[in-house]
């Protein structure tokens, strides 16, 4: 069986994921931040969804096999999620 | 042949039970990758209301979201307390997680109520349509985590659940963890990213 971390690992995640969370909502209400909200708030959904798929999940520590599983079916609906939204012109940008 | 819990060990030196969770993970990967694409291409484009900015209550389903976040944390405390043999953690922690999946559903179910009375329906405007369409099987899927992490709380009270049947329950959690990171992304595209 594979080595799973402590306990103590398992709360300091959830610290963290708590914390981005209170972060993420925090920067919803701050309108100077509005021209950068989407970016950032990818960024940090990415860093909670990588923390929980590699601590809760045990994919930082458990078979690589399971990892290629995983990660390559996310990466092909990343793909058509972002080829639909440039097929559909969600990218593009009106000018005034 | 095998008994129902013991380890089913292929030619890859891994368990097929396990890899066939993480195989039927990556088909959900896609399933809601489909739903997610839907609600963004059709995002903006309702000509008429109510619109997200209109009707979306953040603070509420910010407590939500931490909620089921921290049923996370209950469902990985279960598996380490199943793994070294704590019967009574195991128990506390196995029913701590679907309580919270329940306070999760609750919420949800209060927020398609409001917004049914506000005038958003599934038929009413694209949003609408894709919102609950996507909204609603994430709830589908937590409902089934309640279901399926309830059974394993009462195989746990019957004392039916051993060191040995450590596997079954991280089955679960993947399947649980999964739940929780799916909303992770609706979270921020759907609510936060309006």
């Amino acid at each position: 069986m594979t080595q799973h971390p402590p306990v103590r690992t398992y709360l300091l995640v959830a610290a963290v994921l708590a914390v981005i969370t209170a972060v993420e909502v925090s920067l919803f209400y701050v309108t100077v931040m509005a021209r950068f909200l989407a970016p950032l708030l990818i960024v940090l959904s990415a860093a909670k969804f990588s923390l929980v798929v590699m601590f809760f999940m045990h994919l930082r520590s458990d078979h690589r096999a399971f990892t290629g599983l995983f990660v390559g079916p996310l990466a092909i609906a990343i793909a058509i999620i972002l080829a639909l939204m440039a097929l559909f012109g969600a990218f593009v940008v009106a000018r005034p | 042949m095998t008994t129902p819990h013991e380890a089913v060990i292929g030619s890859t030196g891994l368990d097929h039970r396990k890899m066939g969770v993480w195989a039927f993970l990556g088909s959900e990967c896609m399933f809601f990758g489909s739903l997610i694409a839907t609600y963004l291409v059709y995002k903006g484009r309702s000509p008429s209301g109510p619109t997200p900015h209109e009707i979306l209550n953040i603070p509420l389903t910010s407590i939500s979201t931490f909620v089921l976040l921290m049923s996370s944390l209950l469902m990985v405390l279960a598996l380490a307390a199943v793994q070294r043999g704590d019967a009574l953690g195991a128990r506390l922690w196995l029913f701590g997680t679907p309580f919270f999946g329940m306070i999760f559903l609750g919420f949800q179910v209060y927020e398609f109520a409001t917004f049914v009375r506000e005038g958003l329906t599934l038929q009413v405007n694209l949003f609408g349509a894709s919102f609950f369409v996507l909204t609603g099987f994430h709830g589908a899927h937590v409902s089934v985590g309640v279901v399926w992490l309830l059974t394993l709380w009462t195989l746990a009270l019957r004392n039916r659940l051993t060191r040995a049947d450590a596997l079954i329950v991280e089955i679960a959690g993947l399947y649980w963890h999964f739940v929780d990171i799916v909303w992770i992304v609706i979270f921020t595209l759907v609510y936060l990213i309006q």
